[in-house]
This record gives C-alpha cells, sequence and structure tokens, in this order.
C-alpha cells in the first residue's frame, strides 16, 4: 500500500511555530498535481508551545480517510521524538533535524532515518529568531518536495500568489524552500521509492473545510441573522460567514449589511436571537459545538413547542464537559434528537464532508422553515476544522427557499379566523404569520400551555392534541430529510451501516474486506428522523455493524429506539478517542467480530 | 386560568385616536393577575400611552420572559404579535426580532426576578447593544409567580410576607443602566399614571434601549408593613425628579403654568420629553449627575423617579451593525444569494 500516490507522511511540530503554512503548502501543491489528498490536522487546545501534528494522506484511488500507516514522519518537536519514531511503519523513513548530534530517541531499526540540518542552514541564512523558526518549516517543505517529488514550480507560484505583494518574504520564502530542496537532493537518493507523479485526478474538485462550506451554505440559503458565541471548533464557521456577507452582502453605493451577525454574550443569548429573527420572518442560525449546545436546551424547548424555525449548526467535539475542544467526536447524536426538556424530537441532518455541509446546511433552513422547527446540522471537527477534496459546489439559480406555509395579509383575508396551531392539511404543520402583517393574523407566541388558536390552556385534552400535531409533523419530516446513502455488494452477509465522516473510513475499509472476500452493503445514514429506506435496510440484514464515534453506541441507540430494531442484529464498532477514523480500525474490529461469530 | 377574551363591545361616544381607534382596541385579553396588582396598572398605563401615541398596533410587537409581569404583555395591544419567551431571556428574543425587523415597535415586559436574577446577563446586553425597544421592568421586589421569594432587587431589611429579612444588597436596575451606558433610563410608580403615561410614551419613542423601572407593588405577597416595595412605602417614599410630559410634534403643546423651570429633550423622532424639575439643575442630559442624584436619593431612602437620563445621540443597535435601511425580512431573495455565477467564480480559490 505504499508507492507512487500512494502513501502518507506526517510533520510533527510544536504549535504557534507557523508550521501551519508549509504544511498547507504542501498539501495544496500535491492537490495542484491533479493527485487526490488528504490533510488531517492534529492539533492541541493551546495557542503556543504543545505538540502539533499533520497528516498528508495521498492517495491515487481517492480514499480520503485519515492514514492506517505512515510511511514517512518528519520529526521536528524533541518532546515528542520518541512517539514519532514509533510512528513510521516498518521499512519507512524518518526525516529530522540534522543541526544537532541525533537524539537516542530517534534511533530505530528498521527504518530509514534521514537528517537535514533545518535549523542549522536557516541561522545561516536568515536573520531574527521569528523568521528563522517560520523559513525553518518551509526548508522541511523544500526537502519533503526533493524527497517526494513535487513539482517546484507548483510550489513557486503558489508563494508568489502568497506573497507577490511583499518580495521580501517572497524571497526568503524561496530561498528556504530552495535549502531544504538542494540539502536533501544533495545528499540523498530523491525520491524516495514513494512518491508523486502528476495525474488529473482533482479537476473538477476544491479543497475546503467544512466550516466554510456551511458559512456558504447559509449565504446562498439567503441567511440573514447570524449569531453565536466562540468555540472551538464552530468559531470559523461564523466568522467565515461574516467574510463571505462582506463580499456577497454589502450595498455597493452605501457600505451598508444586508445581514446582522451578532456575537452574543453567551450560548444562550444566541439560541434566543436566531428564535427571535425566525419567529419575525428571517432565516437565522447559529453555530456552536456541544457545551453550546448544552446551555440552548431550554431555547430548544422553546422553539419546538412553539413551531418556531430556527437552524442550529453544531460541530462537535470530545466531551463531556469542556472535554477535549480540538479532538473530533460524533457524540452529541442523542442530546440534538431530544434537546430539551419533555417529550421533543428534532430534525437533524448529519453531513459527510463540506460538500455536504454546504447542501445540507441550505436544506437546514427549507427544512427549519417547512417543519417550523429547530433543524440541526451535526457536523464535526473532523469534517469543519480539515480540508477535504470534493467536488467543486453547485449552484441551481433556480432554487428559491421554502419558506413553508406562511399566510400574508392577502391569504389572511380569504380566511375567516386565523388559528395559529390548527393543522388544517393533516401533516402537523399549521400556517403561521409574521409580525407587522396585522388584523386577524396578530398571535401570541407562548410556551405555556397553548391550545390550537394559540390561546393559553392548561386542558388535558388540548395540550396532547398539541403535542400529537408535533409528533405527527416530525414523523413527515422523515420523507423530506436526504436519503441514506445504501450500495449493496454482491454476497454480502453483513452490512456496514454509519455516520458523518466515518464514512470515508467506512468506504475504505468495504473495499480492504473484501478483498479478503468479505463482502458487506452499505448505509450511511444522512437525516434524522430515519426515513423508511433506513428499517428497509437493517431488516433485511441479519447483522449490521454500526461504526459511529462516540462511547455509548448513541446512533445505535437511536436506531434501537425510534424503528425497534434488537439489540443483537447491530454490532458495535466505536471510535471515541478523539481522531478521525481510520479504516484499519474498521476492517480489525469486523474481522474480529466475525472471528468470533461466523455471520 | 385561561386566556379570557374581553368582550367586543364599543361604547358609541369612544374618544377615537388619529388611526380612528378607541383606548378599548388597545386592550388585550382580560388579566389573571391578582386584583389590585400593580402590573395591571402598568398595562393601563401602557394602552394609554399606546393610544395616545397613535401607534398602529401591528406595527408592534410585545416581548416578554417568564413571571406575573411577564404575562402584562397579554393583556393590552391583541392585535399586535405577543411572544412570552422563556425566563429572562425576552432581550435575547427580542434582539433577534429587531435584528431581523426592525420596522417594529418593540415593547418589551419583564419583572425583577426576570431580569435581575435569572436575566441580568441579557438585560446588560441588551443596554450594551442598545436594542431599539421599551423595556419595563415591573418591579415589586419578590417573585410573584414562584410565591414570594425575595429577588435581587429587594431592600436590606425588607421582609417577606413569613417575616424573614432580606441580608442581600438590592441591584439597582437604574444605576445598572446608567453604569452600561443606557440611552434612556427612567423610573415610576404603577399607581402614578400621570407620571408613567408620558415616559411611556417618550421611552416607546427612543431610539435605542429605554429602560423603564416601575416600582410595581405585588398584593399577594409584598404589599405590607415589612416591605419597601408597598403602596404606603413607595407613595411615601417617592421623590420626582423631573415630571415628564411627552409632546409629539403633532400636538400643539400645553404646560400648565407652574412657574417652575422646565426643559425640553429633542427625540430622535423630533418629539420631545418636557421636563419639570423638582430640582433647578437637575439635567437629565448628564450621566454622572443623573447617577449622583439616583444615589443621593437612596442614601436618604427615597427613591428617584422620572426620566433620569436621557441621551438622544445614541448609536443604536443596527447603527452599529451598519445595516440597510430596509428591514432584512424585506429584502428579496434574489438580493441575498449571490447566484450561481458568483459561485462560480469563487471555486478557484479553492484550488
Ligand atoms: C428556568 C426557569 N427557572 C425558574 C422558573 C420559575 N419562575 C417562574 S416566574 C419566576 C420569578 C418571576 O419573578 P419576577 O420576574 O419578579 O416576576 P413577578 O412574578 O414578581 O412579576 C420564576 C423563578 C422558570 N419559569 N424558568
Ligand atoms: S402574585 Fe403578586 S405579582 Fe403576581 S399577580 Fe399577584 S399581586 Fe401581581
Amino acid at each position: 500500500m505504499s508507492g507512487v500516490n500512494d502513501f502518507a507522511f506526517k510533520m510533527g511540530t510544536v504549535n504557534g511555530t507557523g508550521s501551519a503554512s508549509a504544511n498547507g503548502l504542501l498539501m495544496q501543491a500535491i492537490f495542484r498535481m491533479g493527485i487526490p489528498v488528504t490533510g488531517k490536522n492534529l492539533f492541541p487546545s493551546n495557542i503556543q508551545g504543545l505538540p502539533t501534528w499533520y497528516e498528508i494522506r495521498v492517495s491515487k484511488d481517492g480514499y480520503r480517510a485519515r492514514p492506517s500507516a505512515l510511511d514517512l514522519v518528519v520529526a521536528l518537536n524533541p518532546a515528542t521524538y520518541a512517539k514519532d519514531v514509533a510512528s513510521v511503519r516498518p521499512g519507512g523513513y524518518l526525516l529530522y533535524d540534522s543541526s544537532w548530534p541525533l537524539d537516542p530517541d530517534l534511533v530505530r531499526e528498521g527504518i530509514t532515518i534521514l537528517g537535514v540540518p533545518f535549523g542549522r542552514m536557516c541561522v545561516e541564512s536568515f536573520d531574527g529568531d521569528r523568521d528563522r523558526t517560520l523559513l525553518r518549516n518551509i526548508a522541511y517543505a523544500g526537502a519533503l518536495a526533493a524527497l517526494l517529488k513535487i513539482d517546484t514550480a507548483i510550489v513557486e507560484t503558489m508563494l508568489s500568489e502568497k506573497f507577490g505583494k511583499k518580495p521580501k518574504l517572497l524571497d526568503a520564502n524561496h530561498k528556504a524552500f530552495a535549502l531544504g530542496f538542494d540539502y536533501a537532493a544533495a545528499h540523498y537518493d530523491c525520491p524516495l521509492p514513494f512518491h508523486l507523479e502528476p495525474m488529473d485526478k482533482t479537476g473538477d474538485c476544491i479543497l475546503i473545510d467544512g466550516n466554510a462550506a456551511a458559512a456558504l451554505g447559509a449565504v446562498y440559503a439567503g441567511a440573514t441573522v447570524g449569531a453565536w458565541y466562540p468555540i472551538t471548533p464552530a468559531t470559523a464557521l461564523m466568522e467565515q460567514f461574516s467574510a463571505f456577507c462582506a463580499k456577497y452582502r454589502v450595498d455597493k453605493a452605501t457600505g451598508l449589511h444586508k445581514y446582522a451577525i451578532l456575537q452574543a454574550e453567551d450560548e444562550l443569548a444566541a439560541a434566543g436571537i436566531v428564535i427571535g429573527a425566525g419567529w419575525a420572518g428571517a432565516r437565522a442560525f447559529t453555530n456552536t459545538s456541544g457545551p453550546g449546545i448544552s446551555l440552548m436546551q431550554e431555547f430548544i424547548g422553546l422553539a419546538y413547542y412553539t413551531d418556531i424555525p430556527a437552524v442550529f449548526i453544531d460541530v462537535q467535539r470530545c466531551g463531556p464537559a469542556t472535554g477535549m475542544p480540538t479532538r473530533t467526536q460524533q457524540a452529541d447524536l442523542l442530546s440534538l434528537a431530544y434537546a430539551s426538556h419533555g417529550d421533543t424530537k428534532h430534525l437533524i441532518l448529519f453531513p459527510a464532508d463540506p460538500r455536504e455541509c454546504f447542501e445540507m446546511t441550505v436544506q437546514a433552513f427549507d427544512l427549519a422553515e417547512r417543519f417550523q422547527t429547530p433543524v440541526f446540522v451535526a457536523s464535526d471537527l473532523d469534517i469543519g476544522m480539515n480540508d477535504w477534496m470534493v467536488k467543486r459546489f453547485d449552484w441551481d439559480d433556480s432554487y428559491r427557499p421554502d419558506r413553508g406555509k406562511v399566510l400574508d395579509a392577502d391569504a389572511l383575508k380569504k380566511i375567516e379566523r386565523f388559528s395559529r396551531y390548527l393543522d388544517v392539511d393533516g401533516d402537523g404543520i399549521a400556517a403561521r404569520t409574521l409580525p407587522g402583517v396585522g388584523g386577524k393574523g396578530a398571535y401570541f407566541v407562548r410556551g405555556s400551555g397553548h391550545d390550537k388558536h394559540g390561546l393559553y390552556t392548561e386542558d388535558a385534552e388540548a395540550y396532547q392534541e398539541l403535542v400529537d400535531r408535533l409528533r405527527r409533523k416530525f414523523e413527515g419530516a422523515a420523507d423530506h430529510v436526504p436519503k441514506p446513502l445504501i450500495s449493496h455488494q454482491a454476497g454480502a452477509e453483513v452490512a456496514l451501516v454509519t455516520i458523518g465522516g466515518c464514512e470515508a473510513a467506512v468506504l475504505e475499509a468495504a473495499d480492504l474486506l473484501r478483498a479478503e472476500g468479505i463482502h458487506t452493503d452499505y448505509m450511511r445514514i444522512r437525516g434524522f428522523p430515519f426515513n423508511a429506506d433506513v428499517r428497509t435496510f437493517l431488516g433485511r440484514h441479519e447483522h449490521t455493524f454500526v461504526i459511529e464515534q462516540n462511547r455509548d453506541a448513541q446512533l445505535r441507540s437511536l436506531l434501537q429506539i425510534e424503528l425497534g430494531v434488537t439489540r443483537d442484529t447491530m454490532i458495535p464498532i466505536l471510535d471515541y478517542a478523539g481522531l478521525p477514523l481510520t479504516a484499519g480500525k474498521v476492517v480489525s474490529a469486523v474481522k474480529a467480530h466475525l472471528a468470533e461469530v461466523p455471520a | 386560568m385561561t386566556s379570557i377574551a374581553k368582550p367586543p363591545v364599543k361604547h358609541p361616544t369612544a374618544r377615537t385616536n388619529g388611526l380612528g381607534l378607541t383606548l378599548r382596541d388597545y386592550e388585550g385579553a382580560m388579566s389573571t393577575l391578582c386584583a389590585g396588582c400593580g402590573h395591571d396598572s402598568v398595562t393601563a398605563a401602557l394602552v394609554q400611552a399606546a393610544w395616545e401615541l397613535e401607534l398602529e398596533p401591528h406595527r408592534a410587537a410585545k416581548m416578554s420572559g417568564i413571571g406575573c409581569s411577564s404575562k402584562t404583555t397579554a393583556y393590552f395591544m391583541k392585535q399586535s404579535h405577543g411572544f412570552n419567551s422563556v425566563h429572562g431571556r425576552m432581550p435575547s428574543v427580542t434582539t433577534g426580532a429587531a435584528a431581523a425587523n426592525k420596522g417594529l415597535t418593540y415593547i418589551g415586559i419583564s419583572g425583577d426576578g426576570d431580569s435581575l436574577s435569572i436575566g441580568l446577563g441579557q438585560l446588560s446586553h441588551a443596554i450594551r447593544r442598545n436594542v431599539n425597544m421599551l423595556y419595563v421592568i415591573e418591579n415589586n421586589g419578590v417573585y410573584g409567580l414562584t410565591k414570594g421569594q425575595f429577588s435581587a432587587s429587594a431592600d436590606v431589611g425588607s421582609t417577606s410576607k413569613k417575616g424573614e429579612a432580606n441580608e442581600q444588597a438590592p441591584i439597582d436596575p437604574v444605576l445598572l443602566a446608567l453604569t452600561l451606558g443606557g440611552t434612556f433610563v427612567a423610573r415610576s410608580f404603577s399607581g402614578d399614571k400621570r407620571q408613567l403615561v408620558p415616559i411611556l410614551k417618550a421611552a416607546i419613542a427612543h431610539k435605542g434601549l429605554a429602560l423603564v423601572d416601575v416600582i410595581s407593588p405585588c398584593v399577594s405577597f409584598n404589599d405590607h408593613d415589612g416591605s419597601t416595595k408597598s403602596y404606603a412605602y413607595t407613595r411615601e417614599h417617592e421623590i420626582e425628579a423631573v415630571q415628564a410630559d411627552f409632546i409629539p410634534l403633532k400636538r400643539e403643546i400645553t404646560l400648565p403654568e407652574t412657574g417652575e423651570e422646565v426643559r425640553t429633550v429633542e427625540l430622535h423622532d423630533g418629539g420631545r420629553v418636557r421636563l419639570r424639575s423638582t430640582a433647578a439643575d437637575y439635567d437629565p442630559t448628564n450621566r454622572e449627575s443623573a447617577y449622583a442624584h439616583v444615589r443621593a436619593c437612596q442614601a436618604r431612602n427615597e427613591i428617584a423617579t422620572g426620566l433620569l437620563f436621557v441621551d438622544e445621540n445614541g448609536r443604536d443597535m443596527h447603527d452599529h451593525l451598519k445595516t440597510v435601511p430596509t428591514p432584512l425580512v424585506d429584502i428579496p431573495f434574489e438580493q441575498l444569494c449571490p447566484g450561481k455565477a458568483a459561485l462560480d467564480a469563487l471555486m478557484p480559490r479553492y484550488r
């Protein structure tokens, strides 16, 4: 599994030393060579000084999961030498800074150790500690370019694009890149056995992270009010929304904004703002992560019980509590599905990559308004903050927002009496009016007991009628949330069921299993409530592996609760250490189980 | 306890305002509060103020949190949309609604529990953002709806109905608003319609957040001898800073002959508030002296009422957000969505 255009490498550096831009440069250069590539940033919850890693996987076959093995490790952080050396696959390579004598930690039988004196070269060539540190990263990018045969013309173009307006910086970067490149070329057999050859497999693709993609989705959906409170890993989403709005929504003549972005005092307020704006008729959303979702619970229940549209984009991270803010998980599934007290159920969309973040964010606004209810987009840190190679985004100009049932002044004239929660069509969705419409359209939103006319009541039947309507509405949404993605293999005996960003690893695992004679059917769930296809698929398989990133098998629980599927037919494969899932993990878990209980 | 609609009888001789609406048109559902509750007097003052201001009912939105006080929104202007949200969070809901639709008049009603305990953060930030709204606190020093616990505005030494004395210093919403840069700060008394109505009118006309703290006694739990928010106590200890009279431009200004010093404050929409100071040197446009006045009254065990501070040049939330004049909800989708061509042009940035 390691050869031309099929290998993985990783850089171990120190947070805050500027390695991110060198790593990004490498990843993008490979992408521009037409070769499918994935980058995973494994960073600490810290601004400066702690260990950080960046893994780049090159896959001619287009696999996008985190690599199961590393062919080359660049060890630049003495604090993690031992760990980094241990992570090289047998027969692989280690690249280190040979400005100083070889650290005993770096010695290991069965791997090839390459030294380049990055530190010394940069001290000799550049002034100032900061420059020397920053440029050392570009120097290792240069050495990797020689070792892996990265197209230097592409790198030069990229450096010019980045520093074109700052000739001094451009020169320094060029120089640092050449230092590394020339040293490696002069001292080692370049390229290494695994290296890059140009392809044409990225032409219709882009590299983008899920937060930027969701932000763009919100702009395209016509969202005008964004309210939020900063939290990793969701922060960049609203920052990107702000940047896109500045680009597309500023009135040229006056400089005034066709949007309102409010940095709230906390998540409680962010949720309140979204609900107020949704009630007033704007498409409004908030972006947050687990701790924020916890704080928003009361308001989520209010919006559910009073039929108010609101979009919540949850970029999940490791919990409980502050947990590991810069690590990924899918552990908010249950708390989203039944968020808030009382009998509640909510619509959720589960994107698997940034392209789906874009599309599903648009859908979330349509669903929120159609069903007049909170809708969650359950992204996660891996999708949200890592750059993914996805098909370029498309837009159909004939799209018009689904505003759902809204009665304007004209429509109100035609009816005798407006009753806010009257289910005329039998689908559980009552028509609403927006504040300002006047006349008989005025009504009173209350989180306390109300009847179908919107009037206060504690009447037992009226309450039950209302919550039954809400359940009907929820059930009706099953036909409107995205269907699962399903694929079959001939002779499949077991099925793999998964959700969100696990897809990359699970699809790869399916191929690996097939190569070993284990055929699998596949289903990725994309929406809650589960639609009929989910039930049919589960019914058709004696055994399914449910693969997800949390400790307690939350997806499996949801399937059990909502569909009544029995426990033992669903075998959990759980990965919850906080790192993106690898195919290797899925393969070994499936095989281990099959060895125990032949399917 | 249900919503009780009032019988829609109109007296043929009832006076109408410029919109052809009578006072009754500004009423809401029948109150379910205790007979004699101060909050109902505030409702009556709001009805009067809205009628006199000729507020179009459908262009107003009534916002509240949770508490007896927060029920007030149900009892006036039945033709307006209303929102009875969750405890202490009326400010954020109003902020969102105002962000979405700046074309409406927002009337927020809250209680001292709602605003000064659970909702203190949201109140503070609504003041800081200067959300364009009237923010009434119906202040009774207790939690009415949960039956008589002390609220954060209960004075030291004030006793509960059971006789237990409050030990903790109160939070004074007026001092809070002055400190946080509030652009309109007033206090009145539910039983003093003569003072309260013009203050409410000026507050509604104010651009930005107008905080009106109304001492509004709770007859069930806080109208007894040990209370400092009882009718009797308030009547005895009230000190009127300035007597306010709101005069919109459309009406001729008639002022009773009093011979006292009169100050006029220009309002943003062209209306003005005429102020009659009890103290000749009281300046309602000076934040520091307003603060000093309230503190001085407090030190003397007195309650400063009246329009205490106003700044008509304050920038409101939409000024800060730099939004277009059109309410965001009225902007057509075509102007919001950049379209396919823009997306195609953007894609190369991600290569
Ligand atoms: C989250 C939450 N906690 C507690 C309550 C219970 N609760 C309802 S009203 C209220 C106090 C209201 O007091 P105040 O705002 O002073 O209004 P009043 O009833 O005195 O007019 C409380 C604590 C609630 N509704 N929600
Ligand atoms: S309990 Fe107090 S505040 Fe509540 S309605 Fe009765 S008198 Fe008013």
